[in-house]
């Protein structure tokens, strides 16, 4: 049983135009076996608190908290709160050019568990895993993210969630950029991890439509840098039928 | 370059970079020499010498015997290869073009000639030592000779601490495929400029591979030509400049001969204060060389702030009648992006940045295709990287 907890947290970011302020005091609390989901505009700063969930260096915590099981996670290197149980799937994973996928999974699979793994079950979790998720077995020799398709990012995403077992993960708008296929496979892969380690999860997006595949138990509207509402997923088909508009108008 | 553009939209892509400098001569009109007086003792400002610290090389300016007892000089071959000393003029293929190359030139009264007899496949590469101490004065005048038809990898290793001017004749017969590797691993104080000529045989191949890794000031200069058509020429460069090393690689493929192919590509990482790398790729395709296929790539990955990477891609072309010419420069910082990507997925900040620099060095390490050296190299790469810390 893990619990992720965010409290008062603001974010400034530095832009040309000097510093701004993203986050303006974000309270939420994810704890094993939820499944929140953060729904908001563009530019409401939904992927500024995934970063600085993660702890990205162009995000800077001015004020807040966040724990993990009381710990805190903002003291942490971000590698350090990899290996504490957080994961981010990115929604624009970079390419490493020269590192093959098969090198990188084994690579992170021996920092998070802090061992390696041994190299029989280990190469079968793999090409399971990459099963589950239609990958073929040839991606593994392939250079992380370079020359993939947005859908094979994603299911590359989540096929690292599936192998590393974190705790919490932020999806940061995992279902962009993908086809119903494919956002199937990928939610598939989400279900899997929840099921298998009662993972908590930090849905991030903008549609509604990757909610009829992962299913949220909470529901979070966000805009201008926090909370604004919050209930369970009749909320999200509001937010379907009447689009963000009531609460952007709201604030202005 | 507009010709190119037109006649060969096939020619990949184009980057220039650094490129924008324009020699106010052909490359051909280089001059070359047996005569140390015929070349001034470089100032600095001269084109060939404009990215060298020249200060510090004075004393490979200036004639000066071999310290022979601080030398230890070691060839290593499988049976067939012969070595003995020969007439500094035997191979006939170079021509010193520049004063540090003449003076090489003339502190030899023989060449070392490593001979690979014709048609013989070795199965086991050649190894050549030169291992110096206590900054030793050295004046090199090496000969690689493969015999037509023959297959063969030779390996050049460069250890210690010296002072080092050196030419290196490579001569590959009508088809020949020949490997060279020269390794510079000096220890920090050492000053090594060399200049390596190599003539491809008709239909010969001949691999070139340069690496740099030790050394306070390395300078090499790789002359490329062919002795008829239907050869082919791969120069490939890796090197790794920390603080207050220079490193700088020159090379000049002349394409004379037709349906001559060549490619060249140098990757090298930075890190530290006033690691400095120069990269300098001339190719010329002349009016003769019809159906010339070449190109030419250097990229440099800039680890930390106060490193400099020099690169200046120059392509000459006399005859439209090509398959395809180009080149590609590119200077990188290390991007931080790729670091955030696999700290968060736990990886250590120091086992990230391995990965990340062992990627950009993976292909081309890989295109060596002598294991030992590739294994070594990485193995250097890391302890370079470990050294950082």
């Amino acid at each position: 049983m893990s619990t992720l907890e965010i409290r008062n947290l603001h974010v400034t970011v530095e832009t040309e135009n000097g510093t701004k302020e993203i986050l303006r005091g974000v309270d939420l609390t994810v704890k094993s076996g939820e499944t929140h989901a953060i729904m908001g505009p563009n530019g409401s700063g939904k992927s500024t608190l995934a970063y600085a969930i993660a702890g990205h260096p162009k995000y800077t915590v001015t004020e807040g908290t966040i724990t993990l099981d009381g710990e805190d996670v903002l003291a942490m290197s971000v590698d350090e709160r990899a290996r504490a149980g957080l994961f981010l799937a990115m929604q624009y994973p970079v390419e490493v050019p020269g590192v093959t996928v098969s090198n990188f999974l084994r690579t992170a699979k021996t920092a998070v568990d802090g061992e390696a793994p041994k190299l029989r079950t280990w190469v079968k979790d793999v090409k399971g895993a990459m099963a589950d998720l239609r990958m073929d077995d040839s991606f593994a020799e392939r250079n992380v993210n370079e020359g993939f398709s947005g859908g094979e990012k994603k299911r590359h995403e989540i096929l690292q969630l599936e192998l590393l077992k974190p705790r919490i993960a932020v999806l940061d708008e995992t279902d962009s950029g993908l086809d119903v296929d494919a956002l199937r496979i990928v939610s598939e892969g989400v279900n899997r991890a929840k099921e298998g380690t009662d993972l908590g999860v930090l849905l991030i997006t903008h549609y509604t439509r990757i909610l009829r595949y992962i299913k949220p138990d909470y529901v979070h509207v966000f805009v201008d840098g926090k909370v604004v509402e919050e209930g369970g997923p009749e909320l999200a088909d509001r937010l379907e039928s009447e689009g963000y508009d009531r609460f952007v108008t709201a604030k202005a | 370059m507009s010709l190119l553009a037109q006649k060969n939209p096939a020619a990949g892509a184009h980057e220039d970079s650094a490129a924008a400098f324009v020699p106010d001569q052909s490359r051909a009109e280089r001059k070359t020499s047996y005569a140390v007086d015929d070349f001034a003792v470089p100032g600095g400002r001269e084109e060939d010498w404009r990215f060298t610290p020249v200060d510090r090389l004075s004393g490979l300016f200036q004639p000066g015997a071999t310290e022979v007892d601080k030398l230890t000089l070691t060839v290593d071959g499988p049976e067939g290869v012969t070595t003995e000393r020969v007439d500094p003029t035997a191979a006939g293929v170079l021509v010193p073009a520049d004063r540090a190359a003449a003076v090489a030139w003339a502190g030899e009264s023989k060449a070392t000639r490593i001979a690979i007899p014709a048609e013989a496949e070795l199965a086991e590469p050649v190894h050549i030592t030169v291992e110096a101490r206590d900054k030793a004065r050295l004046n090199g005048h090496l000969v690689i000779e493969a015999g037509h038809h023959s297959k063969a990898t030779v390996v050049l290793t460069h250890r210690g601490s010296a002072e080092c001017g050196a030419v290196v004749e490579v001569k590959a017969g009508d088809g020949a495929d020949l490997t060279f590797v020269t390794v510079q691993e000096w220890d920090d104080d050492t000053l090594h400029v060399a200049q390596n000529d190599v003539l491809v045989g008709r239909d010969a191949r001949v691999r070139h591979i340069v690496v740099t890794l030790g050394g306070e000031l390395v300078r090499i200069s790789t002359n490329a030509r062919y002795a008829g058509p239907g050869g082919s020429f791969e120069g490939l460069g890796v090197y790794f400049a920390d603080a207050g090393q220079h490193q700088e690689h020159r090379l000049f493929v002349d394409h004379e001969a037709p349906h001559c192919h060549s490619n060249v590509e140098y990757k090298g990482a930075l890190q530290g204060e006033t690691a400095h790398t120069v990269w300098v790729g001339d190719v010329l395709i002349r009016a003769a060389a019809e159906g010339t296929d070449t190109y030419e790539l250097n990229r440099n990955l800039v680890l930390t702030e106060g490193a400099r990477a020099d690169s200046v891609p120059n392509l000459e072309i006399e005859t439209g009648e090509i398959v395809g010419a180009g080149h590609a420069s590119a200077t990188g910082r290390f991007d931080d992006e790729q670091l955030f990507y696999l700290q968060a997925r736990g990886i250590p900040e120091d086992v990230a940045r391995r990965l990340v620099v062992r990627g950009f060095f993976a292909a081309i390490v890989a295109r060596i295709g002598v294991p030992e050296v590739s294994e070594h190299l990485m193995a250097a790469i890391d302890a370079e990287l470990e050294g950082s810390r």
